[in-house]
């Protein structure tokens, strides 16, 4: 299966990913292969096979609802961009 | 022509953990910004979610409440989208093999009841919050919220009115406040509704297309966002326009939906499984003990209240609002059994009147379950009359004294001794000839004349129904 220039383009841009212009073939041709390698896999007989949600056949395991953590947000907000009043600043996202 | 709707609900309830669904940082509401986003929340890399056992279990039983399907195991899903609220680029949910499955919910309405079907019901992760207003330029960013667990119900499109979408609404918010996994408090986000709504002419089978709203967060609200956003779709079609499936924002200031965001591409989110989440598996164990341990619901004791008490269903559903209410009532009704229904009156009268003045919750109450037993005592057994009671009870509510101690220190048991009755009835009688002489004449409005006159000489203690029996046996026609 082929991906066309405006699927990479709109892969691209869900993943908020920058994409020259001169790589797009190369991302089109890696792509289209890992598609094709599940259209392969797609021709396996999976009949009666249940479906798995994890590789590791194991189940989640809980924590107590316990409240451990403590105030780290000097700490965080060092490595912050921009921040005020105790916030993390973005450029402004109108809705 | 005749337009049908259809509405379908999406409800985020959030549920009342004290720490996170994935990390161990508090969900208290109204704490300093960022104070209670830990590395998990804020989304740094290298970080792994540890999924809140309380958080499953409160999914549980919701779903044991309303008979639905709980999945042996279910998956948590990458939902993902930019947003700079949530800052991983995803939001983990749940969207194949969520934990509740289908179940459904029945609504009281004028016209009897009606059984809305539940779809789903999953756990997720609520995203922080922005602030648009106050920089220049720049949006703030608070994640405090960012990682509080939200149960979503989602329920089939089986509303055909805005009323009946409030029912189901306020049935889902008394079911988790009632089973106590959240606080369903609206003001602060506890308890958030999205409505989808399309319109078709009667009879049609085939749906409308549909627009969703979103921003709901009051009954008041979802009942006008729903009916004007029914009218604006009728308006459209009738006009010879399309319904374009959009979302739309529904503006409480001046009553009305407009659209939201037009980005298509919004809403291809690209779930898959979140690799960082093993499947969750429901043990049999888990389900017996929640099944075991659910109380009886609001829906089953309202009922039960209307049986076995004759309570009128708004009073019987008043009461069962909280499991605390209907604890209170059920104190008092089991000291005073054959004053049920006095007691409901008072219940959802007088305290609760007293309650949100003060502002206060039942449990709060100054005047409790067992002194309140006490005042209906006094009523029942003829010591007080109901109109006295009133001022007892205002009494007890402001220094917390009990019935007994107030009606003893104000002198207000009736007279019920019969003796003395009779002397003031002959007393009222002998004075006011006139008005003897036109009851005995016919006139049957004098009597609560002599009623008054009785009541006034005794200032209000004699037993109404002694004084009327005994002014009956006096006052007898020819």
């Amino acid at each position: 299966m082929a991906l066309t220039t405006a699927e990479i383009l709109n892969i691209a841009k869900l993943a908020r990913l920058h994409v020259e212009e001169s790589e797009l073939a190369d991302y089109q041709q890696d792509l289209s292969a890992i598609l094709g390698f599940v259209e392969q896999m797609e021709q396996v007989n999976v009949d009666g096979v249940e479906p798995m949600a994890h590789p590791q056949d194991m189940a989640q395991s809980l924590r107590e609802d316990v409240v451990t953590e403590s105030d780290q947000r000097d700490r965080f907000q060092s490595i912050a961009p921009a921040t005020a009043n105790g916030l993390y600043l973005v450029p402004k996202v109108i809705e | 022509m005749n337009w049908e709707v259809v509405i379908g609900l999406e409800i985020h309830v959030q549920l009342n953990t004290q720490s996170k669904i994935f990390s161990s940082a508090a969900t208290a509401y109204g704490a300093d910004a960022n104070t209670q986003a830990c590395a998990v929340d804020i989304g740094l890399p290298g970080v792994l979610p540890v999924l809140n056992k309380a958080a499953v279990r409160k999914a549980v039983q919701f779903g044991v409440a309303v008979d639905a399907e709980i999945a042996s195991q279910s998956v948590f899903a990458r939902k993902n989208y930019f947003y700079p609220d949530s800052p991983k680029g995803y939001q983990i949910s749940q969207f194949e093999l969520p934990i509740v499955g289908k179940g459904e919910l029945t609504i009281d309405l004028e016209e009897g009841s009606k059984t809305i079907g539940i779809t789903r019901a999953h756990l997720e992760e609520d995203a922080g919050k922005s602030l648009h207003e106050d920089f220049v330029g720049m949006t703030g960013i608070d994640l405090n919220r960012a990682g509080t667990p939200l149960l979503e119900i989602v329920s089939e499109p089986e509303m055909s009115s805005a009323k009946e979408a409030v029912a189901y609404m306020r049935k889902i918010h008394s079911i988790v406040r009632y089973l106590q996994i959240s606080d369903g408090n609206m003001q602060e986000g506890s308890f958030r509704c999205d409505a989808n709504v399309s319109v078709r002419p009667a009879g049609e089978k085939t749906l409308g297309t549909r627009t969703e709203i979103k921003n709901l967060n009051s009954f008041r609200f979802i009942e006008r966002a729903i009916n004007h956003e029914v009218e604006r779709q009728i308006d459209v079609i009738e006009s010879g326009g399309r319904i374009v499936q959009e979302t739309r924002l529904y503006d409480a200031d001046d009553d009305s939906t407009r659209p939201m965001r037009s980005k298509e591409e919004a809403n291809d989110y690209r779930y898959f499984p979140d690799p960082d989440l093993l499947p969750v598996v429901i043990e049999e164990a888990l389900l017996a003990e929640v099944k075991a341990q659910m109380p009886e619901l609001p829906h089953v004791r309202t009922l039960r209240y209307q049986d076995s008490y004759g309570l009128a269903l708004e009073e019987a559903q008043q009461l069962t609002v909280s499991q605390e209410s209907a604890a209170y009532f059920d104190a008092v009704v089991t000291v005073v059994p054959e004053s049920a229904k006095l007691i409901a009156n008072w219940v959802c009268g007088d305290i609760a009147a007293k309650l949100k003045q003060d502002e206060l919750s039942i449990e709060q109450s100054p005047v409790n379950a067992e002194a309140m037993a006490q005042l209906m005592q006094r009523i029942a057994d003829g010591t007080i009359s109901g109109k006295t009671a009133k001022d007892v009870f205002q009494a007890m509510w402001a220094s917390q004294t009990s019935a007994d101690d107030i009606i003893q220190q104000q002198g207000l048991q009736q007279i019920s001794d019969v003796g003395e009755l009779e002397a003031l009835v002959v007393q009222v009688v002998e004075d006011n000839p006139k008005q003897v002489e036109q009851y005995l004449s016919g006139k049957d409005k004098v009597f609560g004349f002599f009623v008054g006159k009785l009541m006034q000489m005794t200032k209000g203690k004699a037993n109404p129904q002694q004084v009327t029996d005994l002014l009956k046996a006096k006052l007898v026609r020819d």
